[in-house]
């Protein structure tokens, strides 16, 4: 029988960025277009400035931005746009409204025109509007009924304290009482093209898809109210965070570290320390508390990067009866990256990973589009996979444990808990100390 | 506005092989991106796994990935993102599916790791238990720990059907995860993982030639096993409609949902793909038949979706199967009024038919998410693998946009018909938070 042996990798060729085009409209509105012809789609990506904006208001906006404009209704705007085979729908983060949305390559110009009413001619029908209302509020009170939700309340509100990005989901209460006439006065506002980023990527020709939409849309005009959001403020470590969640079969652990935008010389090495630590399967920490001790399913770590601060944060399930054992795992390899340079080999694979999974998001029109999207946010482009590649690769080990040292130790964490208080809080205040609250 | 748009196509190329083993092997190659999917999916899934050992095909998924002939325990995902990729597995009803993507220099890397566990995972007792303790976590995150938990893909079964493969929860009870024996595994892997009862597929950046002889190299002595014989699931229909509900602790706002058998989906897949696109018609997108009418005019429902198979793998699934509504409700909502105005709009569309455009318009949007789905090279090699183990028909793939394009009004208003109150099941959450 032949033998068999793990085969050598044959090394990735250069990275080749797709055709793309880039103009900045009169209006203020920017427009980059990316050639990937894989598929006959398009993908479009808008994303409007919204920093500070009202929370309630602002995320009742994000649902009811496609409820009608002055000739259309919603199904009217819903039925043109699949005729097409397109979609749009629109999110809300703490610094941007974004517009998601997709359609067969023909339906383009369609599909920029209807976006274009919705934006220049929204009208916010009163009827439409209480039904998204409605549909909100309910959406709300599910989401507080899950327990990563609310880990993730409690962590924002630790970590942000007073400043805009501690709240992220406005209360019921708060939503209820937005009228169709503020949703109207907000988008005029803030809706507004100065600022903003539209996206297409697809089987396009990246020229003439700017053409189209400019074209399509000329008329939305003006610069929206200062979204600017101060700088987020450093950690507060401090005791642990129990929130309280009688009869939980498993505990919510999040830690939040200090962590650099992607812009800072010192991100690539972060990045490396993290996928070591945990921010993949292959991690100490994965390995650990997974593969080893079985207490968990999916634990992960990611750095979250926002305009006004980056945060890496660290978030698992765990069994209820495990909590202590859990966190004192993970403190436990938190020290032993922050202390402890890395091996050669564990960093190499990290690197390779890290590497590859930039290929891999650049590979679907879908991909490049997010990821096209999310750079311009931040004022970058997708040569910056290209620069990050390159910057990745020359890490060096020294680096890595300097910026373990540096961001990963355990005494800067800010951490909460969210689990049946009676059950944890023993085993918790045995590695640290504990501050206790209701749900 | 009933302008109709032409529907477009891929052409991803297909070649087809089976090696001396009897392992089936599926390669479509396209170069436009510097990464492969390779995709390795076994003839067995949750309908198959014994009595008494429910759980049992998705626990042994996760032993396929803790260590084979040549490699040690956490050796896979190491090679696998060591080398930049991603990997994953999953159980289905019918199959359990094991996959990578990667940049293309390391397509033989995958094919190794792929061929090195289907000749024989390290099934060892500390690895069970561990593993054990892993998918009881997975169970807490995703079913016990949560509002909604399994719903209703764990709960509708056990109403809507009357046979153990059928019926029974794919997910497992503890006492029955807790009683797997390392015996256990050895045996259903002896009888369900031969290579003639796999597919492999590969989608993305590599010479077919070359690939040929690589999977070869690492497949061709992978030893034959006989292939179990293909057990049929079905079992009669319902003549009575069926109802259940069920209290759950965490959810606060109650739920319904309702499942109505569809025509055989491999055997008489002409008479099944009206189902499929009559489930867009009812529900996708806020133009809709439903969504309209529950959720924007009635407003008694918050959201609807409508889709077939348990699982929403429509296009990777085995009779028996059905076509599904899940609808949330407001506080205080009533799924009796829910069921009877569904039942009203599908009379309406059994009766007046569909409006002009509404088809159309319909077909575009599901001919964009299917050509959507193709562009992730995993959205090509999965998919093909499945098709080719259950159908031999891998380039149904590049077909779905245009046969989906084919489907009449007729055809539609005769499933809308079909569906009919006595032959329905319906699982209702009962909301049992701050009670």
């Amino acid at each position: 029988m032949t033998k068999h042996t793990l085969p050598d990798l044959v090394p990735d060729s250069k990275i080749r960025l797709p055709k793309q085009a880039e103009r900045t409209l009169g209006t203020g509105l920017t427009v980059i277009a990316v050639r990937r012809p894989s598929v006959p789609l398009v993908e479009l990506r808008l994303r409007v400035p919204f920093g500070r904006a009202p929370l309630a208001r602002a995320t009742l906006l994000s649902q009811a931005l496609f409820t009608g404009t002055t000739s259309m209704s919603s199904i009217d705007i819903a039925a043109e746009l699949q005729t097409v085979g397109g979609g749009l729908s629109a999110g809300l983060d703490p610094d941007r409204l974004l517009v998601t949305g997709n359609s067969l390559v023909s339906g383009l110009d369609r599909m920029l025109d209807i976006l274009a009413e919705v934006l220049t001619e929204p009208a916010y029908p009163a009827d439409e509007v209480g039904t998204e209302r409605d549909r909100l509020v309910d959406h709300i009170q599910v989401a507080q009924s899950q327990p990563a939700h609310l880990a993730r309340t409690a962590l924002l509100e630790r970590v942000f304290g007073r400043h805009p990005y501690a709240v992220q989901t406005p209360t019921p209460e708060q939503v209820k009482g937005v009228r169709p006439a503020q949703l109207r006065a907000l988008h005029a506002d803030r809706v507004r093209p100065e600022g903003a980023v539209l996206v297409l990527v697809g089987d396009i020709n990246p020229e003439k898809a700017i053409d189209a939409a400019e074209r399509a849309l000329s008329g939305w005009k003006g610069t929206g109210k200062d979204s600017t959001v101060p700088p987020a403020p450093p950690l507060e470590p401090g005791p642990l965070l129990l929130v309280d969640r009688p009869g939980s079969v498993q505990s919510s652990l999040r830690m939040a570290l200090p962590a650099v935008p992607r812009t800072d010389p010192d991100h690539p090495a972060l990045q490396l320390a993290n996928m070591v630590f945990g921010g993949y399967f292959s991690s100490r920490w994965v390995e650990n508390i997974r593969e080893d001790k079985g207490y968990t399913y999916g634990p992960h770590t990611s750095i979250e990067h926002f305009i006004a601060g980056s945060t890496l944060v660290v978030a698992a399930e765990v069994a209820t009866e495990v909590t202590g054992p859990a966190l004192l795992e993970t403190i436990y390899e938190l020290g032993r990256i922050a202390s402890l340079p890395p091996g050669e080999e564990e960093l190499e694979q990290a690197r390779r990973y890290a590497l590859g999974t930039l290929r891999l998001s650049m590979s679907t029109q879908a991909g490049l589009a997010g990821l096209a999207s999310i750079y311009a946010s931040f004022g970058l482009r997708l040569d910056y996979l290209t620069a990050h590649s390159a910057a990745l690769a020359a890490v060096t080990r020294e680096q890595v444990a300097e910026a373990a040292a540096k961001y990963l130790a355990p005494a800067r964490a800010v951490t909460v808990v969210l689990g049946d208080a009676e059950l944890v809080e023993g085993p918790l205040s045995a590695l640290t100390s504990v501050e206790r609250t209701a749900e | 506005m009933a302008r109709k748009v032409k529907i477009p196509a891929t052409k991803y190329p297909v070649e087809r092989l089976t090696l001396d083993n009897g392992l089936r092997v599926v390669l479509t190659p396209d170069r436009s991106a510097p990464v492969v999917g390779v995709a390795v999916v076994y003839d067995v899934g949750i309908r198959s796994e014994p009595e008494g050992r429910t759980g049992f095909a998705h626990l042994f998924e996760h032993l396929m990935f803790q260590g084979s002939e040549n490699l040690e325990k956490l050796a896979h995902f190491r090679h696998v993102q060591g080398a930049g990729g991603s990997f994953n597995g999953s159980t289905h009803l019918d199959y359990t599916d094991y996959f990578e993507v990667l940049p293309s220099g390391a397509l033989e890397r995958a094919l190794f790791l792929e061929a090195d566990r289907m000749r024989g995972p390290r099934l060892t007792e500390e690895n069970l238990r561990n593993q054990v303790d892993v998918v009881k976590e997975e169970i807490r995150v995703n079913v016990l720990n949560r509002p909604y938990g399994g719903f209703p893909w764990l709960k509708l079964p056990a109403v809507m059907f009357e046979t153990f493969p059928n019926a029974h929860d794919g997910y497992g009870s503890f006492t029955d995860l807790e009683s797997a024996t390392v015996d256990d595994a050895a045996e259903f892997f002896r009888k369900y993982y031969a290579s003639g009862n796999a597919t492999l597929a590969v989608a993305g950046d590599f010479d077919v030639a070359t690939a040929t002889e690589l999977i070869q190299r690492h497949f061709g002595d992978v030893p034959a096993r006989p292939r179990p014989e293909l057990p049929g699931f079905d079992e009669p229909g319902l003549t009575a409609e069926r109802r259940e509900s069920y209290v759950d602790k965490l959810a606060p706002l109650p739920a319904v949902a309702s499942g109505w058998r569809v025509p055989d989906p491999v055997n008489a897949f002409g008479d099944y793909l009206p189902y499929v696109v009559l489930a867009e018609v009812l529900t996708d997108g806020d133009a809709s038949r439903l969504v309209e009418r529950l959720v924007q005019r009635d407003r008694i429902v918050t959201s609807i979706g409508g889709y077939i198979g348990f699982m929403g793998d429509e296009y990777q699934v085995r009779n028996p199967t059905a076509l599904l509504l899940q609808a949330h409700m407001p506080p205080g909502g009533d799924a009796d009024k829910v069921l009877r105005v569904v039942d009203e709009e599908l009379d309406r569309l059994a009766t007046g038919g569909l409006a002009p455009g509404e088809l159309a318009r319909t077909q575009a949007r599901m001919a964009t998410h299917l050509l959507r789905d193709t562009d992730a090279v995993l959205g090509r090699a999965l998919p093909m693998a499945v098709l080719e183990l259950q159908r031999g028909r891998p380039e149904l793939l590049n077909e779905l946009p245009r046969l989906v394009g084919e489907v009449t009004e007729e055809q539609i208003v005769a499933a809308a018909a079909a569906l009919r109150p006595e032959s329905r099941a319906t699982v209702e959450v009962v909301a049992g938070a701050n009670q």
